[in-house]
């Protein structure tokens, strides 16, 4: 179970990025977070994991407090939450095999990571990942020999190597075209579904959010506005996240105004 | 024309009267500057006589005397220079990958990104640029001092000199790393070596691969004239040649030079091209 409470986040400009942010996401649950560009949706799922450091409030996951944990701690709970990047983030030179090994990284020893000598377990797993993920017999291409969408399965694979507790996944789809990212997210909602982890996606195509979240957080101006059912999420709600007139924008993908029209009709 | 543009930007607006006063205000001070590095130059080529007529009148027949002399170049004692000749290869190899295992480190010291304190990027920083300004020649009589003739201070001359060099472009690569990768193995709970070795190597390794074969290039030329300080090598032939003002055999010593350094040039290119 992941606990957010009133975690807040001023930069260094005095930037209010995040302001007395509250949820709870409890069990397995996709949760989709929405907003405008600057609400504070990356800034919200990096505090999680502290590669912001936030300027106050608390983030539990399970027992562990995260914003307490200390240099070594914070490493053992990163290593509980798998992290999925808008820009994939792999390293480019090294093999795919290579990248989906790195989510071990952190619980080998240096000399094991250097000599490549990763327990037989993690390689077993790893072709099975790669072949649940789409990617059999890519193990040996270079990174920056895929597509876009190969890339983010890739990086999809590796976050699943680190068995999280906890998917925090920052616009998965955003570097993609709209077909390969209705199926990139199609993806990973499968899988965090099938083991059972809850995930934190930040999108800002609202279609994908309605079509594939279990729950949809709000964020405007580095607050929770609105946190429920996506079949709750009609106009006003848009209007409320986005502000008048701006919300129709955020729907980029093909037949999202379908799918609002799809919800707001169950509502 | 890019002086104009850098004051285009910074300068203050309205300093003249009008636009085309401005205008050419702007041109008479990029003018002034020109004129002013023009005078530093020809000064320096007056006094150092190099615009001289007489003495260039008398020294230029010399030097074609002395080109005479030198010619047919003199091979008979090619037997005596093929351990020099591979002295100085050896020499060169080893001072570079000396240098090559100081600078990883002292890198990742001197490159903002990854170093720990601002203090230890300052320090390295600086012990790089001084390792930089002693010449490689002036190490060796201070090795050849400390440890005697032979290749050995040859190696710590070449190699403790091209730490500058080598560092500084290593901690280069370092700052222009993509951040994504690094950011990555921070999120999935890695130690900061483990960062450093996973998220920030694999991305410098080509351009440590290039600088460092490169530097072993540039490291052969300089451990040719090594042996002049009695630091091993092929350049003590040299040096006693020219010291008996046996020009023939100096000549045939600078032939071979010359075809020793194409060769390991066109090897250093061929592998370098191997890692782009």
């Amino acid at each position: 179970m992941l606990t957010i409470d009133k975690l807040t986040k001023t930069y260094a400009d005095g930037h209010q990025a995040l302001r007395d942010c509250s949820f709870t996401v409890p069990g397995a649950q996709v949760v989709a977070v929405i907003g405008p560009s600057g609400a504070g949706k990356s800034t919200l799922i990096r505090c999680i994991n502290r590669l912001v450091a936030p300027t106050r409030g608390h983030v539990h996951l399970g027992d562990t407090d995260l914003t307490a944990a200390g240099t070594a701690g914070l490493r053992d709970v990163r290593r509980r939450i798998g992290m999925i990047f808008q820009e994939f983030n792999l390293i480019e030179r090294l093999t795919v095999m290579e990248n989906v090994l790195a989510g071990r990284l952190a619980t080998v020893s240096f000399l094991q990571a250097f000599l490549r000598r990763f327990p037989a377990g993690d390689i077993d797993r790893a072709f099975e990942l790669l072949g649940r993920v789409g990617l059999d017999g890519y193990e040996n291409s270079r990174a920056d020999a895929l597509s876009g969408g190969q890339r983010q399965r890739v990086g999809i694979a590796r976050a699943l190597m680190q068995e999280p507790e906890l998917l925090l996944v920052d616009e998965p789809t955003s570097s993609l075209d709209p077909k390969v990212a209705r199926s990139i997210m199609g993806l990973i909602c499968e899988l965090a579904g099938e083991r059972r982890i809850p995930a934190l996606i930040n999108i800002h195509d609202v279609g994908l959010a309605l079509g594939f979240a279990q729950r949809v957080i709000g964020l405007n101006g580095g607050r929770v506005v609105f946190d429920g059912a996506p079949e709750a999420v009609d106009e006003a709600v848009l209007t409320r996240i986005y502000g008048a007139d701006e919300w129709r924008d955020a729907f980029r993908q093909e037949g999202g105004e379908d799918m609002l029209a799809a919800g707001g009709a169950a509502s | 024309m890019s002086v104009n543009h850098l004051e285009n930007r910074s300068g203050s607006p309205g300093s003249g009267d009008s636009p085309i006063d401005s205008y050419r205000e702007r041109w008479l001070r990029s003018a002034l500057k020109v004129a002013a590095i023009v005078a530093v130059v020809l000064a320096a080529c007056w006094e150092s006589g190099v615009l001289n007529p007489v003495v260039l009148a008398e020294g230029l027949p010399a030097l074609g005397a002395l080109f005479a002399d030198a010619i047919p170049p003199d091979f008979a004692r090619w037997r005596e220079w093929i351990v020099p000749l591979y002295d100085t290869l050896i020499m060169s190899i080893a001072g570079t990958a000396f240098a090559v295992v100081f600078s990883v480190p002292i890198a990742f010291l001197a490159a903002e990104n990854t170093s720990p304190h601002r203090l230890v990027y300052h320090a390295s920083r600086t012990v790089l640029n001084a390792l930089r300004a002693v010449p490689e020649l002036i190490m060796g009589i201070i090795f050849v001092a400390a440890v005697g003739f032979g290749v050995l201070p040859g190696v710590l001359a070449v190699g403790l000199h091209s730490i500058g060099m080598v560092g500084k472009f290593y901690a280069e690569a370092i700052e222009h790393v993509d951040d994504a990768p690094v950011e990555a193995t921070r999120a999935a709970g890695c130690s900061g070596l483990q960062t450093v070795c996973f998220g920030i190597f694999p991305q410098v390794l080509p351009q440590f691969a290039d600088v460092s074969i490169y530097r072993w290039e540039y490291n052969f030329r300089a451990s040719t004239v090594m042996g002049m300080v009695g630091a091993g090598g092929i350049g003590f032939e040299l040096m006693s040649a020219l010291k008996v003002m046996d020009y023939q055999q100096g000549m045939a010593v600078m032939l071979v030079v010359l075809v020793m350094v194409t060769i390991v040039d066109s090897i250093s290119g061929v592998i370098r091209r191997r890692f782009k």
